[in-house]
């Protein structure tokens, strides 16, 4: 079973590698936290609320630079709410059939949502839905509202609010859980894509490795579409070296280049395909770093740049130059031996401040203007249309009110 | 001498062009017996032709073509048959696109000039001024191209492949010109073998014999006069193959590859797993060829100690870095002239020009080489040509030992001295320097501008797999100058504090394209992105006229073991197992092109200028080159 305590050291320790394997790792905890949480007799929605977004505040503050945490916390607020929203409307339809006396607001709200509840009958994926509600309800304010008023309507109506309690805790799980699945089956949704995008005798180019990149590069494989991979190793990691070995056991045509060598290079790429960190709201991508370098290449030379997460990776928050704020700095033996460097930094001793830094970051910040397709598990996406992507998956109020509850 | 007179004209102006020259005995003895005319020419009329700028040196041209330009009538008269024989039009492009060759963009002017002294001077269609060319004409253009493939292939070694490629043919130059010379034999052989290395002068020293030259050509005895086109197109025959096609040897002809090998002293087996795009670049197993060369020391007889052991230096990497390359050849050059006697029966100019091609194509085996020892090579060889005939050995080789040591002092140190002064006055106070792998010339700009206690800061960025930058770091730590180490993945993380970008290169190319360690393409565009201006700190001795859009028609490979192994990091051997898979390359790319527009100013020893100046700057340092 899960721990709490035990994930948020992982994340301190930066055990877990990967975005994909946090998010897969951080729904399944609060699934167990929701499992476990105690449903009090009144307002349990915002109870549950506020015991995952406890649980999150922990979680992002254990690694505030793995967004795909924070993501997921959103995204399961998300579904709490929706889930509460279905449930009250469901309830709502079964009330406005018996009585008639209802309020304003809950005749407002009951049709409207009843929508969203059939919507969340076919959740498997969130695509339609999304859409649907989209266009129904466009506002998203007005979710919470609802579920605030959904609150007073639960106190009210206090007869079968035990049998609601545990429909509502396990709709949640259950949803959870398609959010788990979703996560594992991105590569899949992702890759059965990559026949449409790489041809023949095509020349592609990445760097470092991700797993998303190298299951899409496979499909293509599959497809025995025979085309030629370059693999920046992407320093001071050497993932490169990895994915390159991963690639020629696939029998790929991979060719290892430094990362010095991607501008003498992308001159004969077609195509450069790369994984990222993260997905900002403003069609920005964090990535391993190097990217950036790599973007303002391919742009040099008008090769597509092409961004292939899952959508667990879309991540609503944007914070002003995030190659700064969203980083992290690794320690300087990746770039330098120590044994070799220690009279240098004798040194700086002698005079106070040290004169030697080294300066390792894992992440460059690659703005939305050199992105020029973002490819995720709903299909592709233009970089200025990931806002409305982020939308979809996470409601307005928890952006809002996670930053008040970190701040 | 009187009676020659009239016919120099013949060869007229071109013939300052004129790069054969047969001094026979009587030149020789003209030219022994006043070494000081020679001198007086080569200063003053000899000046035009050699004056590769406009700009420059235009007047004094004028006077020189009318003086010539009296002799025209006699030329008219002088050879009638050849007016039929040669078409004007036929004529004036291959003239011009003689002058082309030279750099020069005199070719029209000059032909204007004649024209208009040609008409004022007497009534004399032009036809008749310019027929008379193509007697002097066909034999100097021949000549002369000839002379300048020559030192092209041998001196554009610049083309790392170049002096190979020359190689190969050389056997069969050879043995046309043991043809030519039985050929020769019934003349003499002394007019045979002196008549060669003039060829192989340089304009200005052609145009310095003018007087005997000429007389030569037209009074000089029949058998001379037939075989220096004979020669000169035999040779050019020779070299057309070599050079003509393509500046460097491409290694996609297999034939051609084949020959090499079979030539080859360093014996280097092919790496397995060629990368495909870069078949054209030789790509070999690196460290087999060093206990196979160590076995070959005792039979290499040709190769001087001095160059085997930098060879040796180059190819095991010791020695790095276009001027630390250039100096280290420079110096091994100097002890083989050092160490060179005269064979019999053979002159120095044309015999320590082979045994220097020699020791070229050995070093080019080792590693090929770069733009600014082709650059060095080129110019040494004009020097040996440039030498007299009848100089003592002695006072040839001091006199080349000490142009040697001029070129290393002019144009290396002092022109890097130059150009330290140039780039400190852009470092202000609390800037933020950033520079790539490890420049020479930059780490001298930045202790100096530490000596004169500038506030700043520098930012070294390195790369896989030399790590060149370290050892920068290090030195620039020890003078105690504040430093942020990193690599170049993250050169767009550190690139918001940074104020200037500070780069070497290997060469720069004359559409401005900056030709330099792999990396430097990256590290300037990334500072273009951000808006930091970026300084390219290069000898104009790098420079270089060829230009190239790309990394990847020419370049350099490493080894590509390096890429496999990571240095330091012995966690990281994912590829070890995989690297003789035929799916994997393995691209160790040595240099990479940047283009001009992400350089902002170019630091040279003549000043800072925008990259769009880079063909100004060979044309005016052509004409230095030719004066040093």
């Amino acid at each position: 079973m899960p721990d709490v305590s035990d994930f948020i050291l992982k994340l301190q320790r930066r055990r877990i590698e990967g975005s994909h394997a946090t998010a897969r790792q951080t729904a399944e905890l609060l699934r167990f936290v929701v499992s476990q949480h105690r449903m009090p007799h009144t307002n349990q929605t915002a109870s549950l609320l506020e015991a995952v977004r406890a649980v999150g505040e922990q979680l992002i503050a254990a690694n505030p630079v793995e967004l795909a945490v924070g993501n997921i916390v959103r995204r399961v607020l998300h579904i709490i709410r929706e889930e509460d929203s279905s449930a009250v409307s469901f309830e709502g339809l079964q009330i406005s059939e018996k009585s008639d006396d209802e309020e304003d607001v809950e005749r407002k709200g009951g049709p409207l949502l009843s929508a969203a509840s059939v919507a969340a009958a076919s959740r498997s994926t969130l695509r339609p839905r999304s859409l649907q509600t989209l266009l129904e309800d466009g506002p998203a304010p007005i979710v919470p509202s609802n579920s605030s008023s959904n609150g007073d309507s639960e106190g009210r109506s206090k007869s079968d609010k035990s049998a609601r309690s545990k429909r509502l805790k396990h709709a949640v799980i259950e949803a959870i859980n398609l959010l788990i699945e979703e996560i594992n089956s991105c590569y899949d949704d992702i890759s059965e894509q990559a026949v449409e995008h790489i041809h023949h005798k095509q020349v592609i180019l990445t760097l470092g490795r991700s797993k998303t990149v190298k299951e899409f590069l496979y499909a293509a494989k599959q497809k025995n579409r025979s085309f030629r991979v370059f693999v920046a190793e992407g320093a001071p990691r050497y993932q490169g070296h990895v994915l390159a070995k991963e690639l020629i056991q696939k029998g790929l045509e991979t060719t290892v280049i430094t990362d010095s060598a991607i501008f003498a290079m992308i001159s004969r790429v077609n195509m450069v395909i790369v994984g990222a960190h993260a997905i900002m709201a403003n069609g920005g991508v964090i990535a391993p770093v190097g990217m950036n370098m790599l973007a303002l290449a391919a742009q040099r030379h008008a090769v597509p740049f092409v961004v292939v997460a899952g959508s667990h990776k879309l991540c609503p928050l944007y914070s002003h130059s995030p190659e700064v704020l969203l980083n992290e700095l690794k320690s300087p033996s990746d770039l330098i031996d120590f044994g070799e460097f220690s009279d240098c930094m004798d040194f700086g001793a002698r005079g106070g401040a040290p004169l030697m830094h080294v300066v390792n970051p894992t992440f460059d910040y690659v703005p939305p203007k050199l992105v020029s397709l973002f490819i995720t598990d709903t299909g592709g996406h233009n970089a200025s249309h990931m806002y409305k992507l982020i939308a979809d998956y996470y409601s307005a109020d928890d952006l809002v009110i996670k930053r008040t509850t970190t701040s | 001498m009187d009676l020659r007179r009239p016919n120099r004209p013949v060869i007229g102006p071109k013939v300052r062009q004129v790069g054969f020259v047969t001094p026979d005995s009587s030149s020789v003895a003209a030219a022994a017996s006043s070494s000081n005319p020679t001198v007086v020419a080569t200063t003053s009329p000899g000046s035009p032709p050699s004056s590769l700028s406009p700009v420059m040196i235009p007047p004094p041209r004028h006077p020189s073509t009318e003086i010539n330009n009296s002799h025209y009538h006699h030329i008219g008269s002088y050879n009638p048959s050849e007016q039929i024989l040669g078409s004007p039009p036929v004529l004036s492009p291959s003239r011009s696109s003689r002058f082309e060759a030279d750099g020069s963009d005199f070719g029209e002017d000059d032909e204007e000039s004649m024209a208009l002294s040609g008409v004022g001077g007497g009534m004399t269609p032009k036809g008749s001024l310019v027929m008379p060319q193509p007697v002097a004409k066909t034999e100097p253009l021949v000549s002369e191209t000839n002379k300048r493939d020559s030192n092209v292939s041998k001196g554009k070694g610049a083309g790392p492949s170049v002096a190979t490629k020359e190689k190969l043919t050389r056997a069969e130059r050879r043995a046309a010109q043991e043809a030519q010379r039985a050929a020769k034999a019934a003349a003499k052989e002394a007019a045979s073998s002196g008549g060669v290395p003039p060829a192989s002068k340089q304009p200005k020293t052609s145009t310095k014999l003018i007087p005997q030259q000429k007389k030569d050509g037209i009074a000089g005895s029949g058998p001379t006069q037939a075989i220096a086109p004979a020669g000169s197109i035999e040779k050019k025959q020779g070299k057309k193959e070599v050079v003509a096609p393509h500046p460097r040897m491409q290694f996609d002809d297999m034939t051609k590859v084949g020959k090499l090998k079979k030539r080859a002293v360093v014996n280097q087996s092919e790496a397995r797993n060629r990368v495909e795009l870069f078949r054209h670049l030789p790509q070999y197993e690196h460290g087999t060829q060093l206990p196979d060369l160590e076995l070959k020391y005792f039979q290499l007889e040709p190769i001087h100690p001095s160059v085997y052991q930098v060879g040796l230096q180059f190819l095991s990497d010791k020695i790095s870095g276009g001027n630390a390359r250039c100096i280290a050849m420079l110096l091994a050059f100097k002890e083989v002239i050092q160490d060179y006697t005269t064979p019999p029966e053979k002159t120095l100019t044309r015999d320590l020009t082979t045994k220097i091609n020699s020791c070229v194509s050995f070093l080019t085996e080792c590693r090929p080489l770069s733009v600014s020892m082709g650059n060095a090579i080129r110019f040494l060889k004009n020097r040996i040509s440039s030498i007299p005939h009848n100089l003592a050995d002695k006072e040839a080789k001091s006199s080349l030992q000490s142009d040697i040591d001029r070129f290393i002092n002019e144009k290396i140190i002092i022109a890097g001295k130059a150009i330290v002064e140039h780039g400190v006055s852009k470092i202000r106070d609390r800037d933020v320097l950033l520079t790539y792998g490890s420049p020479s010339v930059v780490e001298s700009i930045f202790a100096y501008a530490h000596e004169i206690k500038k506030n700043f800061r520098v930012v070294v960025v390195d790369s896989r797999p030399k790590h060149e930058g370290q050892n920068l770091l290090r030195r620039l730590v020890e003078r105690g100058i504040q430093c942020t180490y990193t690599h170049i993945n993250a050169v767009s993380y550190v690139m918001h504090e940074v104020t200037r970008v500070f780069l070497g290169a290997s060469s720069v190319l004359s559409n401005g394209t900056v030709y330099s360690r792999v990396g430097t393409a990256c590290v300037a565009m990334v500072a273009h992105a951000f808006r930091v201006p970026v300084l390219v700190c290069c000898e104009a001795y790098k420079f270089h006229d060829r230009v190239q859009l790309d990394s990847i028609c020419s370049n350099e490979l490493g080894d590509p073991d390096a890429i496999s192994k990571v240095y330091g990091r012995k966690d990281l051997d994912y590829l070890d197992s995989w690297a003789q898979n035929e799916n994997l390359q393995l691209l160790n790319l040595k240099y990479d092109a940047t283009p001009s527009d992400y350089v902002s100013v170019l630091v040279t020893e003549q000043g800072m200028l925008p990259p769009t100046s880079v063909p100004v700057i060979i044309r005016e340092y052509g004409i230095e080159r030719l004066w040093t």
